[in-house]
């Protein structure tokens, strides 16, 4: 950790382009984004060589880690501590009939090289934890949250800020989704809601369901927030929400701001390391 | 006054429609609107405390001061899966 209190500040993520070439094959692979002034040969190198960390190969990281490894994002880490189950298969398109039973991130990987075998796939096949969460996440430029449950959430907000690291979020449920873009030092997700809902407020995917196609939806929008941030290009979803009611398909945004009185981020924070994230969000009680 | 409440994802599925229309004395501020749906919708009492209010597309305090016309969108967290 380079500084807990004040993260450098990063507007966008900062990734040395080496003296990479591009193989005549991969010149032709990525013709539609290099023929883009925006992109270019020097953008697909800064591409190829980004790592993004993926939390959660489910309903959000599947479409995210697909569209990343075919826009050849050079290092792609998968963490998931779950196997495929067939109630998955209605929406996570990383999985396939054959992987019911197979753990999450082999099923992952083996989709990902399908799709692109130049990418480095690297597979953390636990639960994201307090404990782990600095090792593994210190190793990426930037981070795509597909977690799934609150705990995570807040757990995944607070070492990407602690980190200086990107945050590209998204949630989903029901009809709705939600997509934002955290940069560390312009808000987080506390600013958004300080406090976690009590356990049974809100319900799960698994309690209330979800259209799997939103997750289509929603994950490729984290996508191109990532490949933006990573390209240095555009206005990205930092310090605005991004709301979709795929019922009624209407996309709204609403202004974000980061809270002065924010405890991770704010001007006296109070956060300044992870905390017990189960206890956190009451699911477990709070230790003396 | 009056204020447009939008509803997102389980607002939306507890009163079965996409926005309100909620009648306010003429000096009320978030925190007033948001006890008054919950006066008049109680089984929004668990979700409101952790839901974040926008008025007209930003980010809005509880404290903040309400204005005729104003466009409030009430949005509760969503996890994303199970718990």
């Amino acid at each position: 950790m380079s500084n807990a209190r004040g993260p450098a500040l990063s507007r966008e993520v900062k990734v040395v382009v080496q003296t990479l070439t591009l193989r005549p094959e991969q010149v032709k692979r990525y013709s539609r984004h290099i023929i883009m002034p925006q992109v270019g040969s020097k953008g697909q190198r800064k591409l190829m060589e980004a790592k993004v960390l993926i939390v959660g190969a489910g309903g959000l990281g599947s479409p995210s880690a697909v569209y990343l490894a075919l826009a050849g994002v050079g290092t792609i880490g998968i963490v998931d501590f779950d196997r495929v189950d067939l109630s998955n298969l209605q929406r996570q398109i990383l999985h396939h009939n054959d992987d019911v039973g197979q753990p999450k991130v082999v099923s992952a990987q083996e989709a990902i090289h399908q799709y692109n075998p130049d990418v480095q796939v690297r597979t953390h096949e636990t639960r994201l934890t307090s404990e782990n969460a600095i090792e593994i996440v210190s190793q990426y430029d930037l981070v795509v949250n597909g977690a799934d449950n609150f705990p995570a959430r807040y757990l995944v907000n607070d070492v990407c800020y602690l980190l200086g690291k990107p945050l590209v979020d998204g949630s989903i449920l029901l009809f709705d989704g939600q997509a934002t873009v955290f940069l560390p030092g312009k808000g987080c997700y506390r600013c958004l809601f300080p406090t976690p809902p009590p356990p049974g407020a809100v319900p799960s995917c698994a309690e209330a369901g979800v259209l799997g196609a939103l997750t289509g939806l929603v994950g490729s929008i984290q996508a191109t927030e990532a490949l933006k941030l990573i390209l240095g290009i555009g206005q990205s979803l930092a310090s605005r929400l991004l709301l979709v009611d795929a019922l009624n398909m209407e996309f709204r945004t609403v202004r974000l701001r980061r809270n002065p009185k924010c405890p991770l981020c704010g001007d006296t924070p109070t956060v300044k390391e992870l905390i017990d994230y189960e206890a956190f969000c009451g699911l477990k009680p709070v230790e003396a | 006054m009056k204020v447009r409440v939008h509803l997102f994802a389980l607002y939306r599925e507890r009163l079965g429609c996409g926005q309100v229309e909620v009648e306010l004395p003429a000096v009320a501020s978030v925190e007033a609107l948001l006890q008054s749906l919950v006066e008049t919708y109680p089984s929004l009492a668990r979700l409101v405390p952790n839901t974040m209010v926008a008025v007209n597309q930003e980010y809005a305090g509880r404290s903040d001061a309400l204005h005729e016309g104003d466009e409030v969108a009430l949005i509760p967290p969503v996890s994303g899966g199970r718990l």
